[in-house]
């Protein structure tokens, strides 16, 4: 999923500050999931921007939705007809569904309300950790599914560096080595014949290709 | 032909090398490196210049090396991935061998969070692996990353590094052989204080007959006092200090630990010399250059051999 985490209230409480009506627009997909714009935090931003307000004196109308999706179209389009009755849409969507409402809703004043942080796995209650990169260009399968790029800390396709100690990162004492993993991990399927090989540098262009990638499928088209 | 490489001379006449580490200032002036460099000249066959260490911001490596091949001695240029993408390695690569740089040593660099810039992008767009192969193939085939061939091939003795200490010990060997197989043809290790385990690594190095394939130098950094010893053994990661050592430090009064600091790298350094597959030293005196000389006198390496 999209981790992300909400900004600072008073982070949000100066972006909103000229507009009087706002909608809080949640979405009920993967920053539901981390707790940090799903319907549940949508109501919780509303009730403290309300509540500021009341105790600061200012007079504010603040409403709340949360679609399903905030980065597809046919979900967005709940918000048709909504978005003109209010100053300001205030996101708690990922960077991909604050652009998704701007780009349908041209004219209408969308600000985000959280910092998208990560492609992540919910690791125990509470917990998410960072373990995609999205670098287009998979190489899980030489690695025991241990993602270099994303989990050693110098992204090393011929890891370890020598800062690697009791199995820990030299970066972070709580992070585990992604290579003394990808060892083990190798070990014990017996394919520690993968690590006698000298990957190649990484095709970065299948990243950060010519700016903005997209995907385009034919068959997917109506 | 013979080689510009000071470095490559004197381990392919089978010498016992000495190469000694220095540091470039927090500055831009290059007496500091003057002054390092006529210190240390005479007294090793080349000088490792590093690459921005700990992440720290300093004078740069290409520069510093320039100044003391003037100076009349044989530069390394160590080279990190943290810093610069593939294009600009490759052209400093080129610049360095125009500048008449000789010798390179590849790594990955210590990562950016430890120094003074902790909010700056780590590249790694390659890392130290990839950065020896890809240095080997611009001397030796003529090309760059993509085939494109290259007008003249850089000339340079290509090093990389080993830490013969860090986890999984077990692994560690084998990843020296990766280096061998990218191409390196010699090797400076992380600072020797726990012999037992060099050895035992060694061995396995030896079992996999990367001796014979790449020319092994064992890191020296001699200790200046007991609080030094501890700091290392406890904040630096990938070092091993073990406690015997810590406690020979403690043993002796504050103003003779460096002293004895001196006497634990001659040790060191004596052993180093008996060990079958070791080629040399590398001596690491952290902003204490003005004990190389005494250290390499006492350890029977002076005077170096005329090659």
């Amino acid at each position: 999923m999209i981790t992300a985490e909400r900004k600072p209230l008073s982070e949000i409480k100066e972006m909103i500050a000229p507009y009087k009506k706002i909608l809080v627009a949640g979405c009920g997909s993967c920053v539901a999931e981390c707790a940090s714009g799903g319907e549940k935090e949508v109501g919780l931003l509303a009730s403290a921007l309300r509540m500021d307000a009341k105790m600061e004196g200012r007079k504010i109308e603040v409403n709340e939705i949360t679609l399903d999706r905030q980065c597809v179209y046919e979900f967005i389009d709940q918000l048709t007809g909504l978005v003109g009755q209010f100053d300001v849409i205030l996101s708690l969507g990922c960077g991909a569904g604050v652009q998704a409402l701007a780009d349908v809703f041209a004219g209408v004043i969308i600000l985000p309300a959280l910092n998208t942080a990560f492609i992540g796995q919910t690791k125990e209650a509470g917990l998410w950790i960072e373990n995609c990169r999205a670098c287009g260009d998979c190489k899980l399968g030489y690695f025991a599914a241990v993602c270099p790029i994303t989990r050693c800390a110098k992204g090393l396709f011929n890891g370890p560096c020598g800062g690697s100690k009791d199995g820990k990162c030299e970066t972070d004492p709580d992070a585990p080595c992604a290579w003394q993993l990808i060892i083990e991990r190798l070990d014990k399927a017996g394919r520690l014949d993968l690590l006698q090989n000298v990957y190649p540098p990484a095709d970065w262009s299948k990243q950060q290709g010519k700016g903005p990638r997209k995907i385009h499928r034919e068959d997917q088209s109506i | 032909m013979k080689t510009d490489s000071r470095l490559k001379r004197v381990l392919e006449k089978g010498h016992f090398a000495v190469t000694a580490e220095c540091g470039p200032p927090k500055g831009a002036d290059p007496k500091v490196i003057k002054s390092k460099g006529k210190i240390l000249k005479g007294f090793v066959d080349s000088v490792n210049v590093t690459d921005n260490q700990t992440g720290v911001v300093r004078l740069s490596s290409l520069a510093a090396c320039v100044l003391l091949k003037k100076e009349g001695l044989d530069p390394v240029l160590q080279m990190t991935t943290r810093d610069r993408n593939r294009i600009a390695l490759q052209s400093d690569i080129l610049g360095a061998s125009a500048l008449g740089i000789r010798n390179v040593l590849c790594l990955s660099g210590d990562h950016q969070s430890f120094g003074n810039q902790p909010q700056a992008k780590g590249v790694f767009d390659v890392d130290s692996v990839q950065l020896v192969q890809l240095v080997r193939q611009m001397r030796d085939n003529g090309v760059i990353l993509g085939g494109d061939k290259l007008s003249e091939p850089p000339r340079l003795f290509i090093g990389a590094v080993a830490n013969p200490f860090a986890d999984p010990f077990a692994y560690r060997a084998i990843r020296l052989g990766k280096k061998v197989a990218a191409g390196a043809e010699f090797i400076q290790t992380q600072c020797i204080y726990n012999l037992t385990r060099f050895n035992e690594w060694m061995d396995k190095v030896r079992d996999l007959g990367l001796d014979e394939k790449v020319y092994i130098l064992g890191g020296i950094t001699p200790l200046k006092s007991a609080r030094m010893a501890e700091f290392m053994s406890k904040q630096v990661a990938g070092m091993d200090v073990p406690d015997e050592i810590i406690n020979r430090m403690k043993s002796v009064p504050a103003r003779e630990q460096r002293q004895e600091g001196i006497k634990i790298a001659i040790e060191t350094i004596q052993a180093l010399k008996e060990a079958r597959g070791v080629h040399g030293v590398h001596i690491m005196a952290i902003e204490w250059e003005e004990a190389v000389p005494q250290l390499i006198e006492a350890a029977k390496l002076f005077p170096r051999p005329q090659v």
